[in-house]
């Protein structure tokens, strides 16, 4: 792209920078400040250098939220990732059945998260629910408030049903893109169902996966609200995810010397992540 | 005088796709009815879609099924469908205040949240789309960081700067708070769009004696129409669905739905009639406008990059 050299251009993005600079960067020194700092009350701090975040990575408590958040990312992705591939695949390519499925589909990502919180609550629930009471009818003895397996399983649920639709909708999205002439080329050379997905439909969705599966490690590595209106965190810490256990610590507990300290590893983790996909999303800019 | 331009690029760009013989046209299409034939061979790919729908459909029901019934019916017989169907549980949201006023303080702050993020982001989109500067590179990475950045993280320290504003409990302390992601969402969904408009259009109009402003609101401003409607939908949407740092910063005063109804939960957890026509009501306004979108969802929540 043939961008001109202009600096003046700066004046332009000027807005943007004091506005997400006063939410964004002040906010911040005060997590930085806080995770070096100790208190024994009354606003006086003194120097603390490194020892909360020595204390955090030594706290088994820690270790476990981010254990569980990433095995609930990896669950999340091998589940949604396929499933929308494949969703995407058997969705009509025209005619009325297209604004259907795009609009019904898309419909759970725009319901608020607690609300999806409260649909899923209520929905496992085992008296009034028609997930519970289903199960139970059948006779399997599911209870998400007290059997940690179930409460897993109605969260991991949960995401599936609010957040697959961004990975078909992102697919159908490549998909639609590919021009009829490659299909009719493989119809040509006599290709398979599964060439076609592996040779054409695979390459080119490549990117949009690419987009898929960080966009949803990212919100299910700080998903909060949905899993803390269904389940609290728990039954005892066992769907405490690393956003929920934060939120505890610093605002629960007040314990901001080691919520900081956690905030900042917590942080930096994710701006790795939002590099990849910085990357990704450049080099695939310059491409186009 | 742009935009005539680029019409006869087109149609010189379709004269020449037209010897195409008709014979060749009438094999392609034989060939394309073949392939659709073949390409969905199981007459059931509808099967696909339709199951997933009603997965995604069925615990929507149930709560629209339930804003529709008494609280004795809830929980007393267990029924696919309202015996009785009820509009009593919308009444009580819309004859008490301290309900309906939540509906309100969230509108409030999410428009203004939407107007701010979107009217600053403009400029700075243009400015990304069209020109280098130093450190634009880095200034694009940092607004993505903002955008995936963990709320839990900002909640707290949120807290206490609003407080030493004293804007706690304000709707424009949400607005403003909001903007950490609504804003770097912004400038990438407006910069895609813009990038798809050619940069002669920019060129041409300043040699027609436009002014950067005049050109900006009468020439660019309608290309990228569709842009701007997409943004402000998804400046409304994330705002609208965002809680923790929302309940964060409010008491009473501008307390959103969203935190009202989980105070109900926890403190009665009797009224599930009144809940569920609460959350039905939330999920409304997304259900309104989703329609107009459609085509660019993928685009907005891939941060305008599909």
């Amino acid at each position: 792209m043939g961008r001109t050299w202009n600096n003046k251009a700066w004046f332009m993005v000027l807005p943007v920078l004091l506005l997400v600079a006063f939410s964004a960067i002040i906010p911040l020194m005060t997590v930085v400040n806080y995770s070096v700092q100790d208190t024994f009350g009354n606003n006086v701090f003194f120097w603390a250098g490194a020892e909360w975040f020595e204390e955090i990575l030594h706290s088994d408590r820690f270790w476990e939220a981010m254990g569980r958040n990433l095995v609930f990312s990896a669950i999340i992705l091998v589940i949604e990732i396929p499933l929308g591939i494949f969703i995407a695949l058997n969705m009509p390519k025209k005619g009325w059945g297209v604004p259907v499925c795009l609009v019904l589909m898309a419909l759970p990502l725009l319901i608020p998260w607690n609300v999806v919180g409260t649909i899923w609550q209520v929905f496992g629930r085992v008296d009034i629910g028609l997930l519970g009471y289903t199960l139970r009818a059948l006779g399997f003895d599911y209870n998400y408030v007290n059997d940690p397996f179930d409460a897993w399983i109605t969260v991991i649920v949960m995401d599936v049903w609010h957040w697959t639709s961004l990975v078909v909708l992102l697919c159908y999205a490549g998909l639609v893109s590919i021009p009829d002439a490659y299909y009719q080329a493989a119809k040509i050379d006599g290709a398979s169902r599964w060439a076609i997905f592996r040779y054409i439909q695979l390459p080119k969705m490549n990117r949009v996966l690419l987009i898929a599966v960080l966009l949803r490690f990212m919100d299910s590595f700080m998903i909060y609200t949905e899993p803390f209106v269904v389940t609290g965190g728990g039954p005892g810490n066992t769907t405490t995810f690393l956003s929920i256990d934060l939120v505890k610590l610093a605002i629960g507990e007040f314990n901001l010397g080691e919520a900081a300290a956690m905030s900042i590893i917590y942080f930096l983790i994710v701006m790795l992540l939002s590099w990849v996909f910085y990357t990704v999303m450049t080099a695939y800019d310059a491409e186009r | 005088m742009a935009r005539l331009d680029e019409t006869t690029a087109n149609e010189r760009t379709l004269m020449r796709q037209t010897p195409a013989t008709a014979e060749a046209q009438t094999a392609n299409a034989a060939l394309a009815r073949k392939m659709r034939r073949r390409g969905e061979e199981s007459r059931f790919w509808w099967l696909v879609p339709t199951i997933y729908i009603i997965f995604l459909m069925l615990p929507i029901y149930w709560l629209v099924n339930m804003s529709f019934k008494t609280n004795q019916e809830i929980l007393g017989a267990f029924s696919l469908w309202p015996r009785n169907p009820t509009l009593a549980n919308y009444a009580v949201i819309f004859n008490d205040p301290s309900w309906y006023r939540g509906y309100i303080n969230s509108i409030i702050y999410v428009v203004m949240n939407t107007v701010i993020s979107v009217a600053v982001a403009l400029p700075a989109a243009y400015a990304f789309s069209r020109y280098r500067f130093l450190g634009d590179k880095h200034l694009f990475f940092w607004l993505l960081t903002n955008r995936m950045a963990p709320p839990a993280v900002f909640a707290l320290p949120f807290f206490q700067l609003y407080s030493a504003f004293g804007l706690i409990d304000t709707h424009i302390a949400v607005a403003l708070a909001h903007c950490l992601f609504n804003v770097p969402l912004a400038v990438w969904i407006l910069e895609g769009f813009m990038s798809g408009v050619p940069k002669e259009i920019d060129e041409t109009a300043y040699i027609d004696g436009y002014s950067f402003p005049r050109f900006f609101l009468r020439i660019f401003m309608p290309l990228i129409a569709s842009g701007v409607g997409v943004a402000c939908f998804f400046c409304f949407m994330f705002s609208w669905v965002e809680l923790l740092i929302a309940r964060t910063l409010t008491t009473t005063a501008a307390k959103p739905i969203a935190a009202i109804m989980t105070r109900t939960v926890s403190a009665s957890g009797l009224d599930w009639g009144v809940l569920a026509a609460a959350g039905v009501l939330t999920i409304l306004p997304g259900a309104l406008v989703i329609w107009f979108v459609r085509n660019y969802i993928a685009k907005g929540f891939a941060l305008g990059r599909v």
